[in-house]
């Protein structure tokens, strides 16, 4: 909430940083990310290591993308960071958090943090990736968060089946939503708080999870502590952090972060010609297909000779089928070896040995998945830059 | 042998009160240091748009070609979307500081 003395005060604490002028005094240093206006600072947070950072209030923090090639599990000190609200939990005890479950249910719930642990668990890998993840590299550019490629992460979640709450309130007929929301809020209570909605079948299909916990530890406080949803195969606007409010409606949500935003394109590919309105749209659900090379970067120094490729891919659920490697800027291309099967909601590493040239060379990647889900040779374009996932190029001087 | 498996359960048992007891979290996010950048009306950008937003959201935006209609565009965004209190008299200020600073 605020009203005009709180906006004067917030005015008076940004002439006092404009005075200091120090706009960088606490960066660590600064990693430039590959398009115009792309220098971010590193910034360290509690229980994060070195991040990208994107804004400061609230958080938004992008994983280095070199992490990626540190294995298909991502540490949650380097897991990225997205909030759209201000006013976040930062003292919330997590011995008096209470999670609320109403509407239409037989029997309304508030269940602690202890009740929920003491219900049998459940563990899934999944990846996380922010709606606008790579929205930076977009042409032609669009408003919004602009972030490299390092909003996404693969974790262990650790929690209970959605499903398992439901039945223990008892969905009543003539359901047909469900509406999340966390602590997190807006600053003025003229701003739609954020509210995110599954249909009744999504929500209890026994796979969306409450989850506590994060690679064997409780969830770090930036994504999402001490309780989050886990929509494995959506993007994260769907996964609420500081979940602390599930409702049962026999309506189809409508509010705004449902009707408003994260929506993409009603047309077959959900994309539009670049720089037109789509006519229809509808809300943003699972991941596009997608693959990185890790091991090399863009603009890297190689020796000519073998050197064995390393990297990722995963999709919205379907599971990885094939990741094939072009070294010739895709004139031909080998599968490479798909790495240790964590489950089809996971990262899939995957490496191939190949044979490099002298000379300037062009390395793609392109997967595909078990449902015969592909890659673009060319970007796919909607006004809000979601769904990213044109084949990756990295140009590399082999000498 | 005895002693790994008490300490075991020592650390089992920890780790469970652990998980149940804890202190509030009083998590502290670094000192907020983007700033505006200096400009005409600086101070009523600071106002307006401080109050829910470091400015390194505007900082980071992509450069456009028509800076003014992607500027206007952004601050009727904040205004009609999400309830941003600015005074009529001021929308052409923060519009042009944007388009200029930005």
């Amino acid at each position: 909430m605020f009203d005009r003395r709180d906006l004067l005060k917030g005015a008076g604490l940004s002439a006092i940083a404009a005075a200091l002028n120090s706009t960088k005094a606490l960066a660590l240093d600064t990693v430039t990310l590959p398009f115009a206006n792309g220098e971010r600072p590193l910034v360290k947070y509690p229980q994060k290591r070195p991040m990208i950072g994107l804004t400061s209030r609230p958080p938004q923090l992008e994983t280095p993308f070199a992490i990626f090639n540190g294995g298909p599990i991502t540490p949650n000190n380097a897991f990225f960071v997205r909030y759209h609200l201000a006013d976040l939990p930062y003292n919330l005890d997590p011995d008096k958090f209470t999670l609320e479950v109403k509407g239409k249910v037989d029997k309304p719930l508030k269940l602690s943090l202890k009740d929920i642990r003491r219900m049998k668990a459940t563990e899934i890998v999944a990846v996380n990736q922010c709606s606008g993840n790579s929205r930076g590299l977009v042409e032609p550019r669009v408003a919004g968060g602009q972030l490299g490629n390092g909003a996404m992460g693969n974790a262990r979640w650790r929690g209970v089946p959605l499903k398992a709450v439901l039945d223990m309130a008892g969905v009543q007929a003539g359901a047909k939503q469900v509406v999340f929301a966390g602590m997190d809020g807006p600053v003025s209570d003229k701003t739609p708080d954020f509210a995110k909605a599954l249909d009744l079948a999504h929500a209890t299909d026994g796979e969306v999870m409450l989850a506590y916990g994060m690679n064997g530890d409780d969830l770090p406080f930036l994504n999402g502590f001490p309780l989050r949803l886990v929509v494995p195969g959506y993007y994260g606007t769907y996964w609420v952090k500081h979940l602390n409010e599930i409702t049962v409606v026999d309506s189809v949500y409508d509010g705004f972060w449902m009707k408003s935003a994260y929506r993409i394109p009603d047309t077959p590919d959900n994309s539009v010609a670049p720089g037109t309105a789509p006519k229809a749209t509808i809300p943003i659900n699972r991941f596009t297909i997608r693959s990185f090379i890790t091991s090399v970067t863009d603009g890297a120094k190689l020796k000519a000779g073998r050197t064995t490729l390393r990297g990722i891919a995963f999709d919205g659920g379907k599971g990885i089928k094939d990741v094939s490697v072009s070294t010739d800027g895709g004139k031909t291309w080998a599968p490479a070896k798909l790495g240790k099967d964590l489950g089809n909601y996971s990262f899939r590493e995957w490496k191939l040995p190949v044979k490099l040239a002298a000379g300037q060379v062009e390395l793609r990647v392109r997967a595909t998945s078990n449902s015969g889900e592909t890659q673009p040779e060319t970007p796919r374009w909607n006004p809000a830059g979601y769904l990213r996932n044109v084949v990756e190029t990295v140009r590399v001087s082999v000498a | 042998m005895q002693r790994t498996v008490l300490l075991a359960i020592t650390l089992a048992v920890a780790t469970a009160v652990g998980s149940a007891i804890a202190a509030p979290v009083d998590y502290k996010t670094p000192d907020e240091v983007a700033a505006f950048k200096p400009g005409a009306n600086l101070e009523v950008v600071q106002g307006n748009c401080a109050a829910c937003h470091s400015s390194d959201y505007i900082a980071t935006q992509p450069p456009m070609k028509d800076k003014k209609a992607f500027w206007q565009a952004e601050v009727t965004k904040m205004i009609k979307v999400y309830g941003a209190p600015i005074d009529d008299a001021d929308v052409g200020k923060i519009v042009d500081y944007l388009a200029a600073t930005y």
